[in-house]
């Protein structure tokens, strides 16, 4: 069933094409494969960016602009549906947001990595699972920039400094797991149906309103959505991971044991579950695209 | 079918060799036959091509011959018995060891869907009448042959024979269908010009990119980096976005990326033509360098002169099937003779 069996020959290595049905490649030779072509991933990610900026006046900036112009039409969307607003709220915004579009920018970035890099698959044999990775680190490079404007508008705040705040990376790393997993499914599933991408922008719109970011997890004590949380923390993976994220950079606050353990699992989960159905299908992406 | 045919021939060798010999090296710069990237113009042996490419097929396959204007025949009647190899190969045939590539019994069918952009509501819509979207091509059908180290197999066959698909399955990108395929050693493939190229990058950047679009390694590409430049003479251009190249560089940038590799088995598809006639000998030499290093070699080519003098070795494909399997000459032979007399003619007289 495996379609690459790499063994040490006398001289040469030996590469075996076989037939298979959906089956997965064997895992030593494909990883192998993997590393040794990261830096292929890298370079095409650091491309990306570069080329993506190259024209315009601002230039790299727009990486800090795009996500901050964003970041305030929310936060006028929020002062005019609530009557009120302030350095807090901004800071709670920016904080969700800026990290929500480390995932969702992974999102459609990954779904378009494999239909958008035909000539490459049709071209050269590499493991695919490069191409929704190589998305994924275009979008936590565009993050990265974002995380002093977070810190500066939080010293606007009188929100708590701390050492635990260090601990947020940990949920920064669950967020980037995660997006490897879903960026792998939305480009599996973009090659079979190719509206996927045209779904895609209403699916976060709905998953950003339904996750801690125009509001915050305290605000639903009072609210009669309370008794839903704990289903929000099992069902939606991103309200335990831009939740607890928040409550880190922003309240200096270590969030309770059960984010953790769902941030966690939903992190590794989506990330096996992701790379797994992924692999299984890459086989097929030549002839279908 | 028989005006494509008629041109494949003429195209393929004998008018246009002749002539390249009588004007000399600048010959490929015709536009007659622009796609040619191994035109007869390895500066190191002018006269060879003149000498080989015509008689080979005169003395197999006397009717096509016969069907040619008269005004190319003076030419292509120079006696010679045998082919001279353009190139020196680095590794001779040995059958003692296991062969570089085995291909057993393999078919490769593609599924592909007849709609154009598959989408959800074209499939629930053909869900719900019960249709299924898919339509299968054959395109390689139970194909086997071994090919020994120090092999430079010629692959033969007209549009749509299969020759690219036997390629990419060589390569690794498409999987077969049944059979299977064992391949000793690196592969490198020349299959398409500029692949993981941005055209918002600068020459440079997209050196290192296509470089490892290759499967170098950084380190492979550094050093390779200034090599590139001076072979593709794009000059202070290297330093700009490959957006304001003119084609030919573009062309002539895509081209020195992909032969400076270390090729282990070797896969060339054909036509990779790139820049004026200058580079094109400077491309031809290249490209005879890189072949005479490799293990291995496989070359598409419709250019039957090329596929002689390149190869020792030749397969010619027909409709997925393997046609023939024998030296240069006798598959250019009985190619150009299917090709001229037509398929229905061709399976009358011989089977």
């Amino acid at each position: 069933m495996s379609t690459k069996d790499v063994v040490r020959d006398a001289d040469a290595d030996l590469q075996v094409y076989s037939p298979h049905r959906a089956g997965l490649p064997r895992f030593g030779p494909y990883f192998r494969d993997l590393r040794a072509r990261l830096p292929f991933a890298a370079e095409s990610s650091k491309a990306s960016i570069r080329a993506a900026h190259s024209q315009t006046v601002f230039g790299q900036l727009w990486l800090i602009l795009n996500p901050l112009l964003m970041a305030l039409v929310y936060y006028i969307l929020v002062v005019i549906l609530r009557g009120s607003g302030g350095a807090d709220t901004l800071a709670h915004i920016v904080s969700g947001l800026f990290v929500f579009h480390l995932v969702s920018g992974s999102m459609s970035a990954g779904a378009s990595s494999v239909t958008g890099g035909g000539r490459l698959i049709m071209n050269m044999a590499f493991p695919r699972l490069l191409m929704p990775m190589s998305a994924v680190r275009t979008a936590f490079f565009r993050f990265l920039p974002t995380l002093p404007v977070v810190l500066i508008l939080k010293a606007f705040t009188d929100e708590p400094w701390g050492p635990q705040m260090l601990l947020a990376l940990v949920f920064l790393g669950f967020m980037t797991l995660f997006s490897i997993g879903i960026a792998a499914v939305l480009a599996t599933l973009q090659v079979y149906f190719r509206d996927t991408s045209s779904f895609l922008p209403f699916f976060t719109r709905i998953w950003l309103y339904m996750s801690p970011i125009l509001w915050s997890i305290d605000s639903l004590d009072t609210s009669p959505v309370a008794k839903y949380v704990d289903l929000m923390v099992v069902v939606n993976p991103l309200f335990s991971m831009v939740g607890g994220w928040t409550e880190l950079v922003l309240n200096a606050q270590i969030p309770s044991p059960s984010m953790w353990l769902a941030a966690a699992s939903w992190a590794v989960g989506m990330t096996v579950v992701g790379s797994l159905f992924f692999m299984s299908r890459e086989r097929e992406f030549a002839v279908r695209l | 079918m028989s005006s494509l045919s008629a041109s494949e021939v003429s195209t393929s060798g004998d008018s246009r060799r002749p002539s390249g010999t009588a004007t000399g090296a600048n010959a490929p710069a015709q536009p007659a036959d622009p796609q040619q990237p191994d035109a007869p113009a390895a500066p190191s042996a002018p006269d060879a091509p003149a000498d080989q490419t015509a008689p080979a097929g005169e003395e197999a396959a006397p009717k096509p011959k016969a069907k040619k204007p008269a005004g190319k025949k003076p030419a292509a009647k120079k006696p010679a018995a045998t082919v001279e190899p353009r190139i020196e190969r680095k590794y001779q045939v040995d059958t003692s060891v296991p062969p570089a590539v085995s291909v057993q019994d393999v078919s490769i069918t593609y599924r592909t869907t007849f709609e154009k952009v598959p989408t959800l509501k074209s499939a629930i819509v053909r869900f719900g009448r019960g249709e299924r979207a898919v339509r299968e091509v054959e395109a390689i059908q139970n194909m086997s042959f071994d090919v020994p180290v120090g092999t430079a197999l010629g692959i033969l066959g007209a549009n749509g024979a299969g020759k690219s698909t036997l390629m990419r399955a060589l390569a690794g990108v498409l999987p077969p269908t049944s059979g299977r395929i064992e391949v000793r050693g690196k592969i490198s493939s020349l299959l398409s010009l500029g692949v993981g190229f941005n055209s918002a990058l600068t020459g440079r950047e997209n050196v290192v990119l296509g470089g490892l679009a290759q499967g170098l390694t950084r380190e492979q590409v550094a050093e390779r980096a200034d090599e590139i430049a001076d072979f593709a003479e794009i000059g202070e251009f290297m330093d700009m976005p490959m957006r304001t190249y003119s084609s030919g560089m573009s062309q002539r940038l895509a081209f020195a990326v992909s032969v400076h590799m270390e090729p282990d088995i070797l896969l060339i598809d054909e036509a990779l033509s790139a820049g004026d006639a200058k580079f094109k000998n400077k491309a031809a030499a290249k490209m005879d360098e890189l072949m005479s290093s490799a293990r291995a070699m496989f070359l598409v080519s419709h250019s039957l002169g090329s596929i002689r003098q390149l190869c020792n070795d030749a397969i010619w494909i027909h409709k997925g099937k393997l046609m023939m399997r024998g030296t240069p000459e006798e598959c250019g032979a009985a190619y150009t003779k299917f090709l001229e007399v037509g398929e229905t003619a061709f399976t009358l007289e011989d089977f």
